[in-house]
């Protein structure tokens, strides 16, 4: 599949650099366009990106009651 | 805090905004360290060397972004002393740094074209795990790997960023986030296969 004037490995070879905002603003363009008309890619994008959040939602945890107890003394010793 | 030079109201600032990010600073030095010990002394290092340095933030608004990289900066520091003192220099990265080698795609794996119209299985998939799954799936990572991972994909980090905090070459940067990703993403296959979430040979 072909869509806009970049190939669809050229946009996987790049996902990631593209997701990580790593790619120049010409490239970042190009591949949006190609997004917006090739299924397969934006699938591919949509699934990396879900993952990334899923990764994320890893720092999302309880901090232990020990750990709050020793900040709270810590902050009144400074 | 804005812009305050009254030391009362500097610290009800800070100790507001420590409290209300206490749970991320934790988890996230848990995905650094691995070692909740570990962590919990990263986050009161972390915290000791904030109010330290209280005054050379400029602005306020930047506290959260300014109190993260401390954080790093604090496990990096801890993490090389220790990897001195076990002299553990694990070679991990490739000689030429390629960040072009196969990649394992956990989306290959499930990714089902004819059914592209009616659905996207792959989708679901990655509902299914569980938050404990993924977590393990990073503490799995050797360290390296995981470390540029946590700072990138957790925390939004630039390669340039990375390479700076590690003081590693950005090609570097790059391979490792791959191979990590990579492993990350075979961890998962397999994990999702072996509880079930996807049938063995396929999707």
């Amino acid at each position: 599949m072909n869509a806009g004037d970049i190939r669809c490995e050229e946009v996987i070879k790049q996902l990631f650099r593209y997701l990580d905002r790593e790619v120049d603003e010409a490239t970042d363009e190009r591949i949006r366009e190609h997004m917006a008309h090739c299924r397969d890619c934006f699938s591919r994008a949509e699934f990396e990106r879900r993952l990334r959040e899923r990764l994320r939602e890893t720092t999302h945890e309880k901090a232990p009651q020990r750990l709050q107890r020793r900040l709270e003394r810590l902050m009144k010793s400074f | 805090m804005p812009k305050v030079t009254d030391r009362q109201a500097q610290r009800r600032f800070f100790e507001t905004e420590i409290h209300r990010l206490t749970d991320r600073l934790y988890a996230t030095a848990l995905r650094l360290t691995r070692s909740p010990d570990d962590a919990e002394d990263v986050v009161a290092e972390a915290v000791s060397r904030a109010w330290c340095r209280l005054d050379e933030l400029r602005d306020p608004d930047r506290f959260e972004a300014w109190l993260f990289r401390i954080l790093n900066n604090t496990f990096v520091s801890q993490w090389r002393k220790r990897r001195c003192r076990q002299d553990l220099e694990t070679e991990l990265d490739p000689e030429n740094g390629s960040s072009d080698e196969l990649q394992f795609s956990l989306f290959q794996q499930l990714h089902q074209p004819f059914l592209l119209w009616w659905g996207a299985p792959e989708q679901e998939v990655v509902e299914e795990f569980l938050r404990e799954d993924i977590q393990r799936a990073i503490d799995h990572l050797p360290d390296e790997y995981r470390v540029t991972l946590v700072l990138v994909e957790l925390q939004g980090y630039r390669y340039r960023e990375v390479s700076e905090l590690l003081d590693i070459p950005l090609g570097t940067v790059r391979s490792r986030l791959n191979r990590a990703r990579s492993l990350l993403q075979k961890e998962l296959w397999e994990l999702a296969r072996d509880a079930g979430i996807v049938k063995r040979g396929g999707s």
